[in-house]
C-alpha cells in the first residue's frame, strides 16, 4: 500500500488539519481505504460538521415525539398505536449533473430511510427549485434539468408504489447553476414496529441485503460537499442508477422479514454507502462490526475494498439478527428475489475492521468516524445582502393586466404539468393531492389523516434569513391549519452556499435560529432533516433556501378545497387585509414578475397572531362551516382569489374593500395569517373570529364566471374566471416549451 | 363472492384492488402469489396495476411467462371473470386473453389525472349494472396505455360490441378512444383507468365501483 501524500488528502477533500486528527485517532497513518472511509464519514454531507454546532438550537422534542433527530427518520405518535416517520433530504448536486437519475436516487434515498425504520411509505413530496425556462443565456439547460428531474422523480415514485402527493416548484436565476431538489418522504406503521439503526448482540450475523455493489456513486457524499466547477460535470459517474423494481421488493422484503421477529437492527446504504452503515450500526449500538467484503455481493469484477466501502450503488440494505435465525431472514428475501448474504458479525471492540481476501484493509473504532468527525465553529457574519432596502418608486399601468402576468407567471402558475406526471392516488389514501394547500392522506386502518406541507422562500430568506425562515414555518403551519388539521412536527432541509464563507455562515446561523424559534412557538418540533451546503456555481451562491416539511393531524373526513362551489355565497378574509408599506413589499411575486426588483424586507409576521388566526382556521374548517378555503401567500389577495376561481364552476367573486392601501399593496401584498373563506354561514364564521380575536372582513359574495375586485367603489380588477383560468393553467408548459420570453 | 387479486413482483395496486372488492364492495378478496401455479377457489381474478417484474422489457412482457399467468388463462378459459387493471390490462394483451396492444402515451409522458369515460356496452359481467352511455369519472396513471390494434381487429372488436368502454376526452391517443376491451367470450376484461380507484366516497368519485357491483351482480345471477 502506496504512502498517503498530502495529494491524496487533498483529493480527498480533508483538510491538512483533519488529516492529523485520524493519524493521532489512529496512533498511525491510515491505509488508502482508510483514508477513503474517514472522508466520506467526516465530509460535510455525512458528519454536519459546519451546522451541527448551530442545529442543537433546534427544538427537537414534545410528547408526540418518539425519535428525534439522528435516526433515519423523526417519529411521531398519531394516536391508535399508529405512528408516522418522515424526513426531508436534498439530492442537489446530483440533479444538476444528471438531472433524472439524480432526482429518481433522491426518491430511492429518502423512501429507504424511511422503510429502514419499518414503516410502510405513503406519501412523497418535493420541494424543487430551478432556473428560469426563460432565461436568456441558459434557459433551455434549465427546462431540461425541469423535464429530467420530473421524469426522474416519476419514474421512482411512480414504480414503486408511493403517491407523490404534492410540493412547490420555484424559479430564480441564482438556482441556474445549481437547482435544488428537496424530497419529503412519509411512512406509517404501529409503534410496536419501530426498528432503529443499532448493531447489538456480540457475535450476531451482520447481513447484506438487496442490489449488488457496483463501481457507481463512488464520493458521492464528498461531491455533494463541494462547490459545483466547469470540472464538475466529468462527476458524472459518481451519480448513482437507481431501480424502483429492485426497491419495491427492497421494501415489501424488510417489512417481512421484520415480520419474523429475527432481526435485531437494520439501516439503508445511502451515502457512503456500506461505510456509513456499518459504523453509524456500530457506533449507535456501542458496538463493533467485522466484515470481509469477499462476501460482498458484486456487480463488476476486480473492485478494490476501497471501491467496495465507497460505493454508492443503491437499493442496498444492511442489517442484524439474531444469531441462529438467519434462515428465517433469508427466506423472506429468497421470496423476493433478492441477494441477502452473512458478510460479518457484530463485536465487542468497538472497531469497524474491514477484511479483503482475509487480510485486515482497515481497522477504526466505530465512534471516532460517526461521533469523533470535526466539529466547525465558522466564523460568520452578518448574512450576505445583495438586495438594496430602498424599493422603487412604480405606477400599475393595469392591474387586471398585471395579475394576468402574475398567475401566468413560473412561481404562480398550476403546476399541473408537472404533478400529473406524478402517480398521485395509488394506495387509494390520498384525499387532498397536488394544487390544494396541504396534501393529506387518510390512514385507513385509524380514522385519522396526516396533512403535509412543503413551504420555503428564497427570496424571503435572502432579505432576512432569520425572518424568511419564520415565515417559512407560519406558511407551512398556516397551510395545515386550513385543511382542518393541527400542525404537530416539522423536518427541514436546509439549502445554502459556501459555509466558509462568513456572510453565508450568518445566513445559516440566523436562518436556523430563526426556525428554531417559530417552531417552539408553533410546537413543531423538528425530529429531522437535512443540511445541504455548498450550493454554488463559480462562486455564485444561491439565495439562502431553508425548506420546511411541516405536519399536521386531523380526523378523516371529506377535505374543503380551494374553489368557489357555486354563486352567493359570502365571502370573508380571516386575520383581515393586513398592511404593508414599500420595504415590506420588495420580497413580492408583484416585486419579481412585474417590477424585476427584489429589495426591502420579507413581510411582517406576528406569531401570535399567526397562530390565533390559524386555531381560527381550524375550528371554522372542523365545524363545517366552510365552503372552500385558501391561504392568502404569493401573490397576495388578488392571486388568492384568483385561485379560488379556478374550480370546475369557473365561480369567482365580487369583492368590495375598503382600505387605505395603495392598490398595488392591497392587492398583491403577501402579509401573511389570512386565509379567504367561502361559506353560506357568515355569522357562525365571523363568531369565530371574534371569539379567537381574530379580523375578519367580510369581503363580498361568489357570482358566476366572473371576479371583480373594488376598493370604495373603484373597480381594480374585473377579468373573466376562463380568461384567468387559461393563462394559469397552460403556463408552464408554455414557458418549458422555449417559446415565451422574459 | 371472492376475488382472488395476483401479486407479482412490483405491483402497486394489489392492495387497493383488495381494498375496493373486499371494503368498498364487501365481498371476499384474498391475494394470489405470482408463483402459484395453481388458483385455489376463486370466483374472479384481478391483475393488478403496476410494474410487474419491473416492466423493463415491455410492459407485462415478462409477466405472461409467470406461473400464474397459466392458471390464469385456463381460469379464463373455463369461463371464469378476470378484470385486469392499467399493468393487468397489460399483461392481458401480452398473454393473448385479448386483442391489440398498448404502447406509449401520444404525449410521451406518464399521465394521472381523473378521466371522463363512456359506457360503451352493458352486455358484460363487468358492466351490466352501469348505464349504456353513461359518463364515468375514473383515474388514469400509466405511461404506456395507448391502446393499438390493427383496422380489422378494431372493426371486429365494434361490431362484436366488445369496446367495454371509451374515453370521452383521450388522454393518450388511443385508437378509436379505447380505454376497455372485453374478449370474445366476454369474461374478460381489460382497461387502463382504475375503477378501484373510484370506489370510495373520500378519493371523490365511486363510479369504479360500479364495475365490481356488476362482477358481483353478474356472480350472483349465474350461481342462483
Amino acid at each position: 500500500m502506496s504512502a498517503i501524500t498530502p495529494e491524496m488528502v487533498a483529493a480527498h477533500q480533508l483538510s491538512a488539519a483533519e488529516y492529523d486528527k485520524i493519524v493521532s485517532l489512529l496512533g498511525r497513518e491510515p491505509t488508502y481505504t482508510e483514508l477513503g472511509i474517514f472522508s466520506v464519514m467526516w465530509s460535510e454531507h455525512c458528519s454536519y460538521k459546519s451546522s451541527r454546532l448551530h442545529l442543537k438550537k433546534l427544538p427537537t422534542r414534545s410528547k408526540l415525539v418518539l425519535c428525534g433527530p439522528g435516526e433515519n427518520a423523526g417519529i411521531i405518535d398519531i394516536g391508535d398505536g399508529y405512528a408516522i416517520a418522515f424526513k426531508i433530504e436534498s439530492h442537489n448536486h446530483p440533479s444538476f449533473i444528471e438531472p433524472f437519475q439524480g432526482a429518481a436516487t433522491g426518491v430511492g434515498g429518502i423512501l429507504r430511510d424511511i422503510f429502514t425504520m419499518g414503516a410502510r411509505p405513503i406519501a412523497v413530496m418535493d420541494s424543487l427549485r430551478f432556473g428560469p425556462p426563460t432565461d436568456p443565456s441558459c434557459g433551455a439547460r434549465n427546462a431540461r434539468i425541469v423535464d429530467g428531474v420530473v421524469a426522474g422523480i416519476a419514474h421512482y415514485g411512480n414504480c414503486f408504489g408511493v403517491p407523490t402527493v404534492g410540493g412547490e416548484c420555484l424559479f430564480e436565476p441564482c438556482y441556474n447553476g445549481n437547482p435544488l431538489v428537496n424530497v419529503f418522504a412519509l411512512g406509517v406503521f404501529k409503534t410496536d414496529e419501530i426498528f432503529y439503526a443499532r448493531a447489538s448482540g456480540v457475535g450476531n450475523p451482520v447481513i447484506y441485503v438487496g442490489a449488488k455493489t457496483g463501481r457507481d456513486g463512488i464520493h458521492g457524499a464528498s461531491m455533494a460537499s463541494a462547490e459545483f466547477t466547469e470540472e464538475s460535470k466529468q462527476k458524472r459517474p459518481n451519480v448513482q442508477v437507481g431501480d424502483p423494481f429492485m426497491e419495491k421488493l427492497l421494501l415489501e422484503a424488510c417489512l417481512e422479514a421484520m415480520k419474523t421477529g429475527a432481526i435485531v437492527g437494520i439501516q439503508d446504504m445511502g451515502a457512503a454507502g456500506l461505510t456509513c452503515s456499518t459504523c453509524e450500526m456500530g457506533s449507535r449500538g456501542g458496538t463493533g462490526i467485522e466484515i470481509e467484503l469477499d462476501l460482498v455481493p458484486q456487480r463488476a469484477t476486480g473492485m478494490t475494498p476501497y471501491e467496495i466501502m465507497l460505493s454508492e450503488s443503491q437499493e442496498r440494505m444492511l442489517l442484524v439478527a439474531e444469531k441462529g435465525r438467519e434462515e428465517e431472514v433469508f427466506r423472506v428475501f429468497r421470496k423476493w428475489g433478492l441477494d441477502a448474504v452473512t458478510i460479518g458479525q457484530v463485536t465487542d471492540d468497538g472497531i469497524l475492521r474491514v477484511r479483503h481476501h482475509g487480510e485486515v484493509v482497515a481497522e477504526i473504532p466505530s465512534r471516532d468516524l460517526a461521533d469523533e468527525a470535526p466539529l466547525y465553529d465558522r466564523p460568520y457574519t452578518a448574512p450576505l445582502r445583495v438586495a438594496p432596502m430602498e424599493g422603487p418608486e412604480f405606477q400599475s399601468a393595469s392591474l387586471g393586466d398585471d395579475l394576468l402576468k402574475l398567475i401566468a407567471s413560473g412561481d404562480i402558475c398550476s403546476k399541473r404539468w408537472i404533478y400529473e406526471q406524478y402517480d398521485y392516488m395509488v394506495r387509494t389514501n390520498t384525499t387532498a393531492g397536488p394544487g390544494a394547500d396541504a396534501a393529506v392522506v387518510r390512514i385507513k386502518e385509524t380514522g385519522t389523516s396526516i396533512a403535509m406541507a412543503l413551504d420555503g422562500n428564497g427570496r424571503y430568506a435572502s432579505l432576512s434569513p432569520r425572518g424568511g425562515a419564520k415565515l417559512a414555518v407560519a406558511e407551512c403551519c398556516r397551510n395545515l391549519s386550513v385543511a382542518g388539521a393541527l400542525p404537530v412536527a416539522a423536518t427541514n432541509c436546509l439549502n445554502f452556499g459556501n459555509p466558509e464563507r462568513p456572510e453565508i455562515m450568518g445566513q445559516l446561523v440566523e436562518a436556523i435560529e430563526g426556525m428554531g424559534e417559530a417552531c417552539s412557538f408553533f410546537e413543531t418540533p423538528i425530529t429531522g432533516g437535512n443540511v445541504s451546503l455548498y450550493n454554488e456555481t463559480l462562486g455564485e451562491p444561491i439565495f439562502p433556501t431553508p425548506v420546511l416539511g411541516i405536519v399536521g393531524v386531523m380526523k378523516t373526513a371529506a377535505p374543503v378545497t380551494v374553489d368557489f362551489k357555486g354563486p352567493d355565497r359570502t365571502i370573508l378574509i380571516v386575520g383581515g387585509l393586513g398592511d404593508c408599506d414599500l420595504t415590506r413589499f420588495g420580497g413580492t411575486q408583484y416585486a419579481k414578475v412585474i417590477l424585476d426588483r427584489m429589495w426591502g424586507l420579507p413581510p411582517a409576521l406576528d406569531m401570535g397572531y399567526e397562530k390565533c388566526m390559524q386555531a381560527t382556521v381550524r375550528e371554522m374548517v372542523c365545524a363545517g362551516l366552510a365552503d372552500s378555503i385558501h391561504d392568502i401567500s404569493d401573490g397576495g389577495l388578488a392571486v388568492a382569489l384568483a385561485e379560488c376561481s379556478f374550480g370546475p364552476t369557473a365561480t369567482g367573486a365580487v369583492i368590495d374593500l375598503d382600505s387605505d392601501m395603495r392598490p398595488e399593496f392591497l392587492l398583491f401584498h403577501e402579509g401573511p395569517s389570512r386565509a379567504i373563506i367561502s361559506t353560506t354561514k357568515p355569522e357562525a364564521v365571523a363568531a369565530i373570529a371574534v371569539r379567537h380575536g381574530v379580523a375578519v372582513v367580510r369581503a363580498g359574495v361568489s357570482m358566476k364566471e366572473r371576479l371583480v375586485i373594488r376598493n370604495r367603489g373603484n373597480v381594480l380588477v374585473d377579468l373573466g374566471t376562463r380568461e384567468l383560468r387559461k393563462n394559469w393553467d397552460g403556463a408552464l408548459a408554455r414557458l418549458l416549451s422555449g417559446k415565451v420570453t422574459h | 363472492m371472492r376475488f382472488g387479486v395476483v401479486v407479482f413482483p412490483g405491483s402497486n395496486c394489489d392492495h387497493d384492488a383488495w381494498y375496493a372488492t373486499s371494503r368498498n364492495l364487501g365481498q371476499e378478496a384474498e391475494y394470489i402469489w405470482h408463483d402459484s401455479k395453481n388458483l385455489g377457489s376463486f370466483d374472479a381474478v384481478i391483475l393488478p396495476g403496476g410494474f410487474s417484474y419491473g416492466d423493463y422489457l415491455r410492459c407485462g412482457a415478462i409477466a405472461k411467462f409467470s406461473p400464474v399467468m397459466a392458471a390464469v388463462r385456463k381460469f379464463a378459459q373455463d369461463g371464469g371473470l378476470v378484470i385486469g387493471i392499467c399493468n393487468g390490462f397489460q399483461i392481458l394483451v401480452e398473454t393473448g386473453l385479448l386483442p391489440g396492444a398498448l404502447i406509449r402515451n401520444r404525449g410521451l409522458k406518464f399521465i394521472c389525472r381523473e378521466e371522463p369515460l363512456s359506457v360503451e356496452t352493458v352486455n358484460s359481467p363487468f358492466t351490466c349494472r352501469l348505464a349504456k352511455g353513461a359518463r364515468l369519472r375514473i383515474p388514469i396513471a400509466h405511461g404506456e396505455g395507448c391502446y393499438v390494434a390493427d383496422e380489422r381487429t378494431l372493426d371486429e372488436l365494434e361490431a362484436e360490441d366488445r369496446v367495454a368502454f371509451r374515453y370521452l376526452d383521450n388522454p393518450n391517443g388511443s385508437l378509436r378512444d379505447i380505454a376497455g376491451v372485453l374478449s370474445a367470450g366476454r369474461n374478460v376484461l381489460g382497461m387502463m383507468p382504475h375503477p378501484e380507484r373510484a370506489s370510495d366516497p373520500l378519493m371523490g368519485s365511486t363510479d369504479g365501483l360500479g364495475v365490481f357491483q356488476s362482477m358481483a351482480a353478474s356472480f350472483a345471477a349465474q350461481s342462483r
